[in-house]
């Protein structure tokens, strides 16, 4: 049952004068429909519901005057049951208040209600154009000011030229993370996989190739998970606006530790359009571009969802921050000897646990758990990948 | 490398005067007590035993009569240098020096100019009250005919008034109360006179613009200083002149740095604060990351204790203050 | 012009004549004013010399070309008699750019640097440091010429007035300080303003020898102005001249005149100095009817070519609405 109330006509509106009723109890409401006329200071100001429904009451008589907030009718969904009859065990409602009650406008057609005006400096103005950042994607500074500092920060690091300055980055990447930490509300599934199957083929395979074209593991677990997202898709795309855009393709940000510290997770466009020789290239060439600070915008600007296996040396799991606005990352902690059970017995298994991160306004536990579950069985056959 | 040398300000203005008097016998020194008394601040003591009594002339305490007399002077082929005690006297000399020498120019078409040169000291500190005290160089800065400078250095009040003499239009320099004591570099030897047109940059910096004339520079760079401790690096402008106003420099400043505090001594409402921020408003709008900050006296007259009086004029906590907020930390 | 130098009043045949063509010169000129502004060809304040004639045109005889005179906003007759072409004044009065002042001034500013006319100065007493000044630079450059400073007995309320009496006489300044006593500062009789109405006694208390003269009679004021303007050139410091006069119109074009009785104006008109004159040259046999008529003649013919000569005059184009604030430099300025 929705309580419809005396909506706020105008700022310095208190109260309206019930004039007329435009429908009655059982008629069906749309959305826009005008539902009674009000008396203002200004004048007569015909009132609108917001719901679909049927007027369940009417509780304001015409010619009352009623303080904005006031419930004056009820509307309930074409499903529901009628109220009770008036009068009956319903806590009577003044026609003068006893007490004030809140002034609530009527909530706003829009549930995202309009963002507070931005104060934006002209000088951030300027350069947001520069760098060709949108505005609303900048977080603002202290006191609620968008400053040159807060866009630059917003920048997605890299421009069309050699030699990124880092700084810049790791200023960028901190307010990333700040911002991914307050805008998304992560969950984590995270899942330990005998790895075992995979190193024993990578190893065999690797002996039987050259040098230059063996594959570190991370390429089978990068592959693996692009195939799996393929499927997976309320984990690969952005959200922006209020709206989640699924990715026709997957460009996967792979994290890579930058020298003098920070992170950075440039992006493998099309991964999944990539086999593994292909990938072991790229990522070569990524890591290389990188440690020399020769990244494209376009690597750092599209990515749709991040891989991070940065936990292979120092952690057992790592529980990562999405970059927004992406809607996911997967993370690898180390590969380490674990006892495993298997068939009622414990061995010892190479294991890997992975997490996956995911917006929970986008996905949810299931949807990551299944991604793991497919990314398992891929590991289960390296050679197929 | 030039030789320089120390001296006061009271002391370069005073070799300022000897030179001017030195180098051309039209000028003269006119006012109360720059004579027998050796100036109210000491600026000419030793001037009326060296050159005498026609060109260094006590006059009565008639603002008005001899400030007028000035400008006829001037119009009739003397360079007189007319000393207006303080800028709170000038008051009684504003109808000559605003409806006389600032017009003279214009209102004949541009028949006669007015070579004349007045002096006054200004500014706050001494809790000489609300009489005593004012800062109104804005008032002077504001009229068409007239130049207004402010020497804040000890080089600028050596160099500045030799131009002034040279200047074919009335050309006032403010000389603020509290700098005759401090000390500062001139060169041992050349000519010393400078430019009165254009604005310097006393301290170079990339974060915040403080723009401030007279007595305002050194509370400018003692603020600098402070803030440098906690890494923010502010450029400081010393205006020198004051109509004109130095937009070039101004506004170069306020580019690179993206954020101006103007620190003034006048009152703020109408104040040269509030013209400087128009200007900058209407020439680097889209390079400010800040709305642009004054820091000025407070709005009220002068008060006599010393705590008050202080607190009533601007000081270096307060555009150190100013300062972090255009940074917004 | 050019007189003589002397102190005696020489009057014979052409100077009368001389004097009282420039009379009339300035009574046809102010009527030929008054017309104009009604006309709207003249704008802004307009303060007509109308019966006060023989106070500029009698001590610009004593004056030398080299003198200064310096005046206050009533100053059309004194710019006139100090020998301003009508043509240049008349273009001033309508703003042109051909007027004595560029346009700029108005009939408030009339200026010329050639005959030393220093206004034209519209704030009352504000000339008078002016003239102290002007002649203080000619004391200490040792040139000997004098500052004539004109102003009404308004002034000598204001404090300008005061200082600067007290310094000329202080610093013995070669200035002769003319007051044209007409009784009436704008609409406030002379006894409503002065505790001391003897504009004489003001000046005595300066230590500054001063005379009453009867403005109404152009030889007295010459004699009167050779003989003191002789003492001022001789080094005895400042002097003053009261003339007592009166002027047959309002203070400006926007004045009832209701501080004053018609009866009184009629009064005064009786002693119009410039039929005065006439009938005086007349009865001593220097001027005669064929005179008279020459002389309206000539004055109507220089009025008409001087009003033509303002009408036909241009403007000052709008794009020059910046010059002559300061002064143009040539010279090498310093530079940082």
């Amino acid at each position: 049952m929705i309580e419809f109330r005396m909506p706020s006509l105008g700022a310095d509106m208190e109260a309206g004068k019930l004039v007329e009723w435009l429908k009655k109890p059982g008629d069906l409401l749309s959305r826009g429909d005008v539902i009674a006329v009000v008396e203002t200071q200004k004048g007569a100001i015909e009132i609108e519901v917001f719901n679909d429904g049927v007027l369940d009451e009417i509780l304001t008589k015409t010619g009352e005057n009623v303080p904005v907030g006031h419930v004056i009718a009820t509307i309930r969904g074409k499903d529901e049951a009628p109220g009770l009859a008036p009068g009956a065990a319903v806590a009577p409602v003044a026609a003068t208040p006893a007490k004030v009650p809140p002034k609530e406008a009527l909530p706003p057609p829009r549930p995202e209600a309009p963002a507070v005006q931005v104060q934006i400096t002209p000088a951030a103005r300027r350069r947001a154009l520069e760098l060709g950042i949108d505005l609303a994607t900048v977080k603002p500074g202290p006191r609620g000011i968008v400053g040159i500092d807060q866009v630059e920060a917003a920048q997605p690091l890299a421009k069309e030229r050699p030699g990124i300055v880092f700084d810049e980055m790791r200023k960028a990447i901190a307010a990333a993370m700040t911002r991914s930490h307050r805008e998304i509300p992560h969950y984590y599934v995270t899942s330990t996989l005998d790895v075992s199957p995979l190193m024993s083929w990578l190893e065999e395979e690797n002996v039987r190739r050259p040098v230059p074209a063996r594959l570190i593991y991370a390429v089978p677990l990068i592959r693996a998970a692009a195939l799996a997202l393929k499927s997976a898709s309320e984990l690969n795309g952005h959200y922006e606006g209020g709206a989640f855009e699924p990715a026709g393709h997957i460009n996967m940000g792979i994290a890579v530790a930058m020298r003098g510290g920070g992170l950075i997770a440039p992006a493998i466009l099309e991964v999944e359009t990539l086999g593994m020789d292909h990938l072991m290239e790229r990522l070569r060439d990524l890591v290389a571009r990188v440690r020399g600070g020769r990244l494209r915008s376009s690597e750092l600007s599209q990515g749709t969802v991040t891989f991070s296996n940065l936990g292979d040396e120092t952690a057992d799991a790592i529980l990562p921050l999405i970059y927004p606005p992406q809607v996911a990352i997967i993370g690898c902690g180390q590969i380490a000897e674990r006892p495993w059970v298997d068939d009622g017995k414990v061995i010892v298994r190479r294991t890997l646990t992975v997490s996956v991160a995911g917006d929970h306004r986008v996905s949810d536990g299931r949807r990551a758990a299944q991604f793991l579950t497919h990314f398992q069985q891929l590991l289960h056959n390296p050679e197929k990948l | 490398m030039t030789l320089m040398r120390k001296i006061t300000y009271r002391e370069a203005v005073r070799e300022a005067l000897k030179e001017a008097l030195e180098r051309d016998e039209r000028v003269f020194l006119m006012g109360e007590d720059v004579g027998r008394y050796g100036g109210a601040y000491a600026c000419s003591k030793g001037l009326l035993q060296e050159f005498g009594e026609q060109r260094i002339r006590d006059t009565p305490l008639s603002e008005s009569g001899f400030v007028g007399a000035g400008i006829g002077a001037a119009l009739g082929g003397m360079r007189p240098i007319v000393e207006i005690m303080t800028v709170n006297f000038s008051l009684l000399a504003l109808d000559q020096i605003v409806n006389n020498a600032a017009t003279l120019r214009h209102m004949s078409g541009g028949q006669f100019s007015v070579p004349i040169v007045i002096r006054m000291a200004t500014g706050a500190g001494r809790q000489l009250a609300a009489q005593h005290s004012h800062s109104l160089e804005c008032w002077f800065a504001h009229v068409p005919g007239l130049k207004v400078v402010a020497p804040a250095t000890v080089a600028d009040a050596r160099g500045m008034l030799w131009t002034a003499i040279l200047d074919p239009d009335p050309v006032i320099i403010f000389e603020h109360a509290m700098l005759y004591n401090d000390e500062g570099e001139v060169a041992a030897e050349g000519d010393l006179a400078v430019d009165i047109g254009s604005a310097a940059v006393r301290r170079a910096g990339r974060d915040a613009s403080l723009i401030t004339y007279g007595g305002g520079l050194k509370k400018a760079l003692s603020a600098a200083e402070r803030l440098a401790g906690d890494g923010i690096d502010c450029e400081v402008i010393d205006l020198r002149t004051l109509r004109p106003l130095d937009d070039k420099t101004i506004m170069a400043s306020v580019v690179k740095t993206h954020r101006a505090v103007i620190v003034d001594e006048g009152w703020r409402s109408g104040s040269l604060a509030a013209e400087i921020s128009a200007r900058i408003m209407e020439q680097a709008l889209y390079d400010l990351d800040a709305p642009v900050a004054r820091v000025c006296s407070a709005e009220v007259p002068i008060p006599y204790p010393r705590h008050l009086e202080t607190a009533a004029t601007p000081q270096p906590e307060a555009i150190v203050s100013a300062v972090k907020g255009v940074m917004r930390k | 012009m050019t007189k003589p130098h002397t102190s005696k009043v020489h009057l014979s045949h052409e100077h009368g004549l001389d004097l009282l063509g420039q009379m009339i010169l300035i009574r046809r000129f102010e009527e030929k004013c008054a017309e104009l502004y009604g006309a709207e060809k003249i704008r802004g304040f307009l303060h007509l010399y109308i019966g006060e004639e023989a106070n500029a045109v009698g001590v610009m005889q004593a004056l030398t070309p080299d003198d200064a005179v310096v005046a206050n906003y009533r100053e059309h007759g004194h710019a006139l008699a100090r020998g301003l072409p009508a043509r240049e004044v008349m273009a001033e009065l309508y703003g042109k750019a051909s007027g004595s002042s560029r346009g700029r001034g108005g009939s408030m500013h009339i200026f010329n640097a050639s005959s030393r006319f220093y206004g034209g100065n519209a704030i009352v007493g504000g000339e008078l440091p002016l003239a102290v000044g002007l002649a203080l630079a000619d004391k200490m450059q040792g040139r000997n010429r004098i500052t004539c400073c004109i102003f009404g007995e308004g002034a000598a309320a204001e404090g300008e007035f005061h200082e600067s009496l007290n310094l000329a006489a202080l610093w013995k300044l070669p200035v002769l300080f003319v007051c044209e006593n007409n009784r009436y500062a704008m609409g406030t009789a002379i006894e409503r303003s002065e505790s001391v109405v003897d504009m004489c006694v003001h000046a005595q208390s300066y230590g500054i020898p001063a005379e009453a003269v009867d403005g109404m009679d152009v030889v007295a004021v010459e004699a009167a102005s050779r003989r003191v303007a002789e003492e001022v050139r001789a080094g005895g410091g400042p002097r003053f001249l009261e003339n007592k006069t009166y002027r047959f119109r309002a203070h400006s074009m926007f004045d009832p005149e209701l501080y004053r009785s018609k009866e009184e104006v009629q009064e005064w008109k009786k002693r119009d100095p410039i039929p005065r004159f006439a009938r005086w040259l007349q009865d001593a046999g220097l001027l005669h009817e064929v005179d008279l008529e020459k002389i309206e003649k000539e004055v109507a013919r220089l009025i008409e070519e001087a009003t033509a000569f303002a009408e036909a005059a241009p403007w000052e184009p709008a794009e020059d609405l910046l010059r002559d604030v300061y002064t143009p430099r040539t010279d090498t300025v310093v530079r940082r």
